[in-house]
C-alpha cells in the first residue's frame, strides 16, 4: 500500500516547522514517528498534501527534572520514555506504560507527543498522561501556550490544537501519591487495548471507553468519599460511552472497565 | 526528491517519489530483496530492518525519513562468508520453516540482543511481539535467540 502523493518537507527546528505549517495551512500535517499517520495515509484515510517531518528536531527529545514536574520533549520516543532512569524513579506509571505500547519496533519510532496529538482513545499514553494531570505545551507561529490535558481532547482524533500548532513539551507534575498501576486488555500481543486503565494514587483514567481518554470520575468520587476499592471499581463504567466494534461490545467493555479498575486499584495500593 | 541512504555500509543516492516507503526503496532501488513485505500494516514484522542500529518496520518509514541515516538489512549481517551469530543460531536451532518471516525475525533479534545481550526466555518472547511467524515456529525461533545470546557472551 502506498500513500497518495504528497510533498515532503523536513524541518530542522521547531521554528522552521511552524513556519512551514503556516505557509501550507490545512494542507499540511506534521509527521513525528509516523506510526499513527503513515498507516492512515497508506489506507488513504488521510491524504495531506504536505508532510512536515519533525524527525530532525533532536532537541525536542529529552526528559528533565524541573523540580515540581518532569518535562518531556514531545519527540521523545516510547523506547526512550520506557528506558529513562529519571522516569522509572519519578513517574514509573509512564515509563511502564510506554513499554506496553505496540512492540519494540514501534517503540523505536513512535513518540509521546505524536501519540497525544493523534488523540486515538485506544492509545495508552493519552490516558496515562490524563491520570497524571499533565500539561501540554504547544507552539505556533503566533507564540506558545500551555494546555491542561483535561481540556486537550475534544473527540475521536480531535484536539484543541489549531492547524499548524506544534506540541513541543509535556509537563507532568510529580505525583503526590506513590501507588500506580497500568492495566491493558488485548486479544493479541500488539493489539490496541480493548480497554485500559491507568491509576496514580486516587486518579484513574480509562483507555478506549469513549471518543476520548476519560477520567473515571465516579470511581474517583467514590474513593474520595471513603469507598473501598471494590465498591469504587463497580462504578468504573459510569459516565463512559464505549463503542461496540469488531473486538468487543459496549457491555463487554463496561464489564472489563470494572474488572480492570478493580485490579488496578489493588495493584496500586500494593505499591503505595 | 533526492535521498541519500547508507545501506549495509554502502551509500545509495537516488531520486525517488516523496511518498516512497523505505521497504520499497530497499527492494526496488537498492535491489535488496531479502526484506519481505508481509502485512504492510506495521503488524507482522517481516519488513524489519535496522535504522541507525535499531529495529524498525520498513513498511512504516518513508525513504525520505531514512535519508542521511544508516540502514542494515539481513544481507548486511554476514561478513566474509561467515554467518552472523544470530543467523548461525537460526541454522543450528532450526529457527525457520518456510523462511518468510526469517529476515525480519533475525533483524529484530539482532536489535533485541544489542539492547539486552542476555535476555530471559520471557524477554525474548515479549521482545518478538512485533514479529509473526506464519508457520507458528516460535519455539525454535526463541531457542535460536537464546543460543545467539550465549554465543555473544
Amino acid at each position: 500500500m502506498i500513500p497518495s502523493s504528497f510533498t515532503y518537507k523536513r524541518a530542522s527546528s521547531a521554528e522552521e516547522a511552524c513556519d512551514l505549517a503556516a505557509e501550507y495551512g490545512e494542507d499540511a500535517k506534521y509527521l513525528a514517528g509516523g506510526h499513527s499517520l503513515l498507516p492512515l495515509m497508506k489506507l488513504r484515510l488521510a491524504a495531506p498534501e504536505v508532510i512536515i517531518d519533525l524527525g530532525g528536531l533532536r532537541d525536542l527529545s529529552y526528559v528533565t527534572d524541573q523540580g515540581s514536574h518532569i518535562a518531556i520533549g514531545a519527540l521523545t520516543r516510547h523506547h526512550d520514555v520506557e528506558h529513562s532512569d529519571l522516569l522509572a524513579r519519578e513517574l514509573p506509571l509512564l515509563a511502564h506504560a510506554a513499554g506496553q505500547v505496540g512492540d519494540p519496533q514501534i517503540r523505536h519510532r513512535g513518540t509521546i507527543g505524536g501519540s497525544v496529538a493523534h488523540a486515538d482513545p485506544a492509545s495508552d499514553l493519552p490516558a496515562v498522561l490524563l491520570a497524571l494531570d499533565a500539561t501540554l505545551v504547544a507552539r505556533s507561529a503566533g507564540g506558545t501556550r500551555e494546555i491542561p490535558i483535561g481540556e486537550f481532547f475534544q473527540s475521536l482524533f480531535e484536539t484543541v490544537l489549531e492547524p499548524g500548532e506544534l506540541l513541543t513539551e509535556i509537563r507532568v507534575p510529580k505525583p503526590a501519591a506513590a501507588g500506580w498501576s497500568f492495566q491493558k486488555f488485548t486479544q493479541r500481543a500488539i493489539d490496541w487495548a480493548i480497554v485500559g486503565v491507568a491509576v496514580q494514587g486516587n486518579q484513574v483514567a480509562l483507555v478506549n471507553m469513549g471518543g476520548t481518554p476519560l477520567r473515571a470520575a465516579a470511581v474517583e468520587a467514590a474513593l474520595a468519599g471513603g469507598a473501598s476499592p471494590a465498591d469504587a471499581a463497580a462504578r468504573a463504567a459510569e459516565g463512559t460511552s464505549a463503542a461496540s466494534d469488531i473486538r468487543a461490545t459496549r457491555e463487554y467493555r463496561e464489564h472489563l472497565a470494572r474488572v480492570l479498575v478493580s485490579r488496578a486499584l489493588t495493584e496500586s495500593a500494593s505499591r503505595a | 526528491m533526492k535521498v541519500d541512504l547508507t545501506v549495509n555500509g554502502k551509500e545509495i543516492t537516488a531520486d525517488v517519489e516523496d511518498r516512497m516507503l523505505l521497504v520499497h526503496f530497499l527492494r526496488d532501488v537498492a535491489d535488496l530483496t531479502a526484506t519481505n513485505i508481509g502485512c504492510d500494516t506495521t503488524s507482522c514484522g517481516a519488513c524489519t530492518v535496522l535504522l541507525d542500529g535499531e529495529s524498525v518496520k520498513s513498511c512504516t518509514v518513508l525513504a525520505a525519513q531514512a535519508s542521511g541515516r544508516e540502514v542494515t538489512t539481513v544481507e548486511g549481517l554476514a561478513g566474509d562468508g561467515t554467518m552472523h551469530p544470530v543467523q548461525q543460531a537460526f541454522h543450528e536451532q532450526h529457527g525457520l520453516q518456510c523462511g518468510f518471516c526469517t529476515p525480519g525475525m533475525v533483524m529484530a533479534i539482532v536489535s533485541l540482543l544489542k539492547e539486552n545481550p542476555h535476555p530471559t526466555e520471557e524477554q525474548v518472547r515479549t521482545g518478538l511481539e512485533g514479529n509473526l511467524c506464519r508457520c507458528t515456529g516460535y519455539h525454535n525461533i526463541v531457542r535460536a535467540a537464546l543460543a545467539a545470546s550465549e554465543v555473544s557472551s
